[in-house]
């Protein structure tokens, strides 16, 4: 686990280069995952919809 | 120190230091080489089945079913880190080695498990994501939460959630559960268990020390070789047999034959060579070849739909 860096009042808690390191690369990766999320329910979107979309009553 | 100081002082020495856990720690969660064997698995039947999705909505399916599996691992991982601990081969896993917390091993599955459901539900029907919920809901609650600490039947019962890919898919494909899939399902099923206490006998003292219920310790090796030795029987019919639903063609027909006369031979040769090195190498050679013996065996129905070699039989009518 670990260990919580001592505080100091003024700059909170100090990651290390590794700990900051590590969470820019989470980050990241959540956001290539939210992103890849979106594409997938647009595809599904329009997919699913085919050809119903030039079928229905005008 | 003053009050204030000195609750802020015990709230830090009770939280957890900030997350070391990188990508591919979260990754490993997935259990990669598991999910590599659902997506095969799964593919076939998305590729088998009649009628069936849109190439771009099947693959988004096929991306569902392989996550909701890498999710009931990340759970199975949350779950067993205590037992993962002291065994060698999975202490170097995320949870034990202290590089993801429970915490977030458990939310990320859930996550992961819910999402994927969800997204299945809504991209094909709502009996292929009911059937994965079941899955998952089987693989960590009754295998990983209840079966494997208890009896030493745990990966026979517990062998159908990872056999049940191929019958996701199916009612992904076509919204309903076929008899190939079934098939499917049951090659799977059958063939769990002598893979499985193949690598228990070269890993039995990893089990031991975990506490796990394996064949291997509550029956010994040599009853675990001989019920290695009948499920190879049982597993050498159903491993032609998709050849006989509509699903597999000649070619199907003659790698089953080979590969499962070869699976027989090493089983037979692991319930006779019983003593030293001999008898690891025989145990170690039939948890290797049944990787093959599986793998090859959804390759080559996906390569005889992919190139047009047709089906020996038609699909059995009149089959839910």
């Amino acid at each position: 686990m670990a260990m919580v860096e001592p505080h100091d009042e003024d700059k909170g808690l100090v990651l290390t280069e590794e700990q900051l390191r590590r969470r820019k690369a989470r980050n990241v990766a959540i956001a290539v995952a939210l992103f890849v999320l979106v594409v997938l329910f647009y595809l599904v979107t329009v997919f699913k919809m085919g050809g119903n979309v030039a079928n229905r009553p005008l | 120190m003053s009050m204030i100081e000195e609750n802020r002082a015990q709230a830090s020495a009770a939280l957890p230091g900030p997350s070391l856990a990188g990508v591919e720690d979260f990754l490993a969660l997935l259990k990669p080489r598991v999910m590599s064997l659902v997506v095969i698995t799964a593919l076939t039947s998305f590729v088998a089945a009649p009628a069936g999705l849109h190439p771009v909505l099947a693959a988004v399916a096929l991306l569902c079913i392989a996550v909701g599996a890498g999710a009931s691992g990340a759970l199975n991982m949350w779950w067993d880190a205590d037992i993962d601990a002291v065994m060698s081969r999975t202490a170097n896993r995320p949870v034990p080695a202290g590089r993801v917390t429970p915490g977030e091993a458990l939310a990320f599955g859930m996550t992961l498990s819910v999402g994927s459901v969800l997204m299945l539900g809504l991209t094909a029907n709502w009996l292929a994501a009911g059937l994965l919920a079941f899955t998952i809901f089987f693989y960590v609650v009754v295998y990983t939460m209840w079966l494997k600490r208890w009896t030493p039947q745990n990966i026979v019962i517990g062998g159908l959630a990872g056999a049940m890919p191929p019958m996701v898919a199916w009612a992904a494909a076509t919204g309903t559960v076929g008899l190939e899939s079934a098939v499917l399902v049951a090659l799977i099923f059958m063939w769990t268990p002598p893979h499985f206490w193949a690598l228990c006998l070269i890993k039995s003292d990893d089990y031991a020390r975990a506490g796990v219920p394996m064949l291997t310790i509550t029956a010994g090796p040599d009853e675990t070789r001989r019920q290695i030795l009948l499920y190879s029987i049982a597993l050498a019919p159903l491993g032609v047999a998709p050849a006989f639903v509509g699903l597999g063609g000649p070619l199907y027909l003659a790698v089953a034959i080979v590969v499962g006369l070869e699976f027989l031979r090493r089983a037979v040769k692991v319930y006779r060579v019983r003593e030293g090195d001999a008898a690891r190498k025989a145990a170690g050679g039939l948890f290797g070849f049944s990787l093959i013996h599986l793998f090859a065996l959804f390759f080559v129905l996906i390569a005889e739909k992919l190139v047009g070699i047709a089906p020996l039989t038609g699909p059995v009518p009149g089959w839910m």
